[in-house]
């Protein structure tokens, strides 16, 4: 087991720095976990982030951008935008679960 | 055992940056359309620049008339592994198409023009092949609209220098 201390929270992360406890998550980390890689949180950022994070709640599994996309209806090219190169893990990083193992 | 670190955060950044796949999808049939498009979907999910040229019986997946007719053949595919008779017999083709796509759906994984949307929404670029286009007589009207161009393979080397290359 890692840690690591975000803002003046100390949390419980994998050897890249993905969060392994969900509960520690909450939206002030997610600001915080967000503006470590240069995203600053907005309100479509949120919509994206609260369902990977429900999404994962209900499904077990974290969403593929094409998940999020279908489901949030914003269109894949804005979730580049907004979490740019590599959206599905920056998603899921920020959202606090774990990187997103399907393919498509 | 806990080992506490100043700070770990992922590098999103430095590993991609730069990187280029071209992929070129020479076959029409629905089974070997998937590999080129998941290839390149991923890549682009990885910050990774993708050029997709399609090139002989590949050409289908981008041309309008035929794009959605995509079909499945167990003939001379012994990784099915049934009796190769059996895809001789009239109507196996159409059988075992609707298998496949209903298998493909199952797993969440989009038709082939529903899946190139996704690939041009990503940032992903698709061309066509010139040789190909002249040999059927067909133009960029016959094509998808997100298709930038139809050009020659030298055009699409020159295009794609440096890039890591597939044959698919």
């Amino acid at each position: 087991m890692t840690t690591t201390t975000i803002g003046d929270r100390e949390i419980h992360v994998d050897a890249e720095g993905f969060l392994t406890d969900p509960e520690e998550w909450d939206a002030e980390l997610a600001e915080k976990l967000a503006a470590q890689i240069g995203i600053e949180m907005t309100v479509r950022h949120w919509e994206a982030i609260r369902l990977v994070r429900s999404d994962f709640q209900s499904q077990h599994e974290s969403p593929t951008v094409r998940r999020v996309s279908m489901l949030t209806g914003i269109p894949i090219k804005d979730l580049f935008t907004l979490f740019p190169a590599k959206p599905a893990k920056k998603m899921a990083y920020i959202a606090g679960v774990p990187k997103p193992r399907g393919c498509v | 055992m806990t080992a506490t670190q100043p700070l770990i955060v992922p590098d999103f950044d430095t590993d991609t940056s730069g990187r280029t796949l071209a992929i070129i999808c020479s076959k029409g049939n629905l089974d070997m359309a998937y590999p080129g498009l998941i290839l390149a979907n991923s890549a682009l999910g990885e910050g990774v620049t993708a050029h997709l040229f399609f090139t002989f019986w590949g050409f289908d997946l981008i041309t309008k008339s035929r794009m959605r007719k995509l079909k499945f053949t167990p003939l001379g595919n012994t990784a099915t592994h049934m009796w190769q008779g059996l895809g001789g017999i009239p109507g196996m083709t159409g059988m075992a198409t609707k298998r496949m796509r209903k298998a493909i759906a199952s797993v969440d994984v989009p038709d082939v023009p529903e899946f190139l949307d996704q690939i041009v929404a990503s940032g992903g670029h698709l061309w066509g092949c010139r040789m190909s286009a002249d040999m059927n007589g067909l133009t960029e009207a016959d094509l998808r609209d997100d298709v930038e161009g139809i050009i020659s393979a030298a055009d699409f080397i020159e295009k794609t220098a440096g890039a890591q290359l597939l044959f698919i």
